[in-house]
């Protein structure tokens, strides 16, 4: 553990048994503004509700964190509706590649123009909807989805932004650690000394007892890609910048399908075997076992998607809720305690970045190992 | 659930897929093998190091203990020497003392027999010494009793009498 558990226990102790005073003195606050935000939703038909209260403020403001968006804010001024930030290409397959930059969404404001196509960011999900010019949404009565055309929506996100320049960053990283090898007669230098023992940890400790010494050597590439990739994004996730990759479903999905890839491409026939003709089992079992086993193959990528994602996602939502908390709060207490848990947190939520890469490396290499693992069942059969 | 497939984004998951793998195969060139070769390079030549220090090591000790075992080999031959030498002295020294007890035993048996003939050559001598004496006593008597019988008698036993106490 990187914090003792002492002062964390102490801190969410003090902050829980000051948590009733807080609510007490804000209940009525609440239920009227809740009131109020009901009746403005109520009364601006169609289109979506601007959050007035702190409370409510804060909520879409992580809800729209924790989603992709086309284009980079990094804070804005609500009081004069000021974005500060930069905005990043939309490419969109629809009628022919149409590239325009998002600043002609205008943050979900305006209806973007491109070669007589109109399109519209829903507010909801931070999606591109084909719209009119007037920009008319109809949405699905019980779901409360847009109907809207979805187009083929290829553009440079901040998600695309982000692990663009992770990948830039670990590119230059790594040659340049792999040059000072050259230069400085076989030891590492600068950076390379934080990230060789990394590498070495995966090859020693993640790669070669879970996939074997025989084995192992194909699958470095991908281990130690992986392995930084995931890092370098959950770090990203804790800076300010408001990136949350590793977060996305989208992300983690690809991450694992590349692991379910080359987990079944590169199986022997022992993997097979011993997913559709179990060794070492009465006949009747292996009939049994067979959909079992297959289903763990699908399953095994889903999990390690899962973790990754709901890990990653808790993490900030719970932080930036803490962070919320110290402007709902609005007391010298309150906001005190709130940013202590969420200095703690934060610390917390470093550890899990590097845990979180760290599971999904080893749960890569457990099924690449299990993938290429040589069993010799054959004898035990025939007890 | 349905939300959550909701998040799936196709261009998302495009770019991300052709950014990841990408970055796996320029890695692969550029950063993991030449990282990892180095690292095994390295961590055979300690390897070898170590082993080469544990075989100079080793036949460190062996010289050591060749050097030691002639050593000892030395001290006994010089202790075993030593030894020889002792026991050689004292018997040439025994041997010698018996050896010249055995020569004094025979010069002693020789002087003794020497004496002996010596004295039985006295003794033959003093017989015929006596046997002369006595012969001239006998002639000098005869001449006495020759010319005084009374005095002839008297000097025979006269002579007697010295011969006596001769």
């Amino acid at each position: 553990m990187v914090i003792s558990n002492k002062p964390l226990r102490f801190i969410l102790a003090a902050f829980v048994a000051c948590l009733p005073l807080m609510s007490f003195s804000n209940s009525e606050k609440d239920s009227a503004h809740v009131q109020t935000e009901t009746a403005h939703e109520a009364a601006s038909e169609g289109h979506h509700a601007e959050p007035t209260d702190v409370k409510s403020k804060i909520k879409a403001f992580i809800g729209h964190h924790v989603l992709d968006s086309h284009d980079f804010t990094l804070t804005q001024d609500d009081e004069t509706g000021k974005y500060y930030g930069f905005p990043l290409p939309v490419i969109i397959l629809d009628n022919g590649l149409q590239i325009f930059s998002s600043s002609k969404f205008n943050h979900g404001h305006a209806v973007a123009e491109s070669n007589g196509n109109y399109y519209v960011i829903n507010h909801h999900d931070g999606k591109i909807y084909k719209t009119d010019a007037a920009g008319t949404i109809t949405e699905d009565e019980k779901t409360g989805h847009p109907t809207n055309v979805r187009p083929l929506d290829f553009s440079i996100t901040k998600t695309v932004l982000s692990i663009f320049v992770a990948a830039l960053l670990m590119f230059w990283l790594f040659t340049s650690l792999a040059k000072s090898y050259a230069k400085n007669g076989g030891i590492a230098s600068g950076a390379g000394r934080f990230f060789e023992p990394l590498v070495v940890f995966i090859r020693d400790e993640v790669a070669i007892p879970n996939i074997g010494e025989k084995h192992h050597k194909k699958y470095m590439s991908y281990l130690l890609t992986i392995f930084f990739f995931v890092l370098f994004l959950n770090i990203f996730g804790l800076t300010p910048l408001g990136i949350n990759a590793t977060g996305n479903l989208t992300i983690t999905f690809s991450l694992a399908i590349l692991t379910f890839l080359i987990t079944n491409l590169t199986a022997n026939k022992n993997y097979w075997g011993h997913i559709f003709w179990m060794p070492g089992v009465p006949k009747p079992m292996r009939i049994i076992l067979a959909p079992i086993e297959l289903l763990g193959v699908f399953i095994k990528p889903f999990s390690l998607m899962i973790r990754l994602y709901a890990n990653i996602f808790a993490g900030h939502i719970v932080l930036m809720s803490i962070i919320g908390l110290m402007f709902i709060f609005k007391s010298w207490i309150g906001s005190s305690l709130s940013f202590g848990l969420s200095f703690a947190l934060s610390i917390l939520e470093i550890l899990v970045a590097f845990l979180q890469a760290y599971i999904f490396t080893m749960l890569s290499a457990l099924y690449f190992g299990s993938a290429v693992e040589e069993h010799h069942h054959e004898e035990e059969g025939h007890h | 659930m349905e939300k959550l497939i909701n998040q799936f984004e196709f261009g998302l998951f495009f770019w991300q897929i052709l950014i990841f793998v990408g970055l796996i195969f320029l890695l692969k060139k550029f950063a993991w093998k030449p990282i990892l070769d180095a690292v095994n390079d390295r961590e055979q030549g300690i390897k070898d190091a170590l082993l080469s220090a544990e075989n100079a090591r080793q036949e460190m000790q062996n010289l050591q203990a060749d050097n030691q075992r002639i050593l000892n080999e030395a001290r006994a031959e010089r202790d075993a020497m030593l030894k020889e030498a002792r026991e050689m002295k004292e018997k040439m020294i025994a041997d010698s003392k018996n050896e010249a007890q055995a020569q004094g035993q025979k010069m002693i048996e020789q002087a003794k027999a020497a004496i002996e003939s010596e004295k039985n050559a006295a003794m033959a001598e003093l017989k015929s010494q006596v046997s002369t004496l006595s012969l001239s006593i006998a002639e000098k008597l005869l001449k006495e009793e020759l010319s005084n019988k009374e005095s002839q008698a008297k000097l025979v036993e006269k002579m007697l009498g010295d011969v006596k106490l001769n």
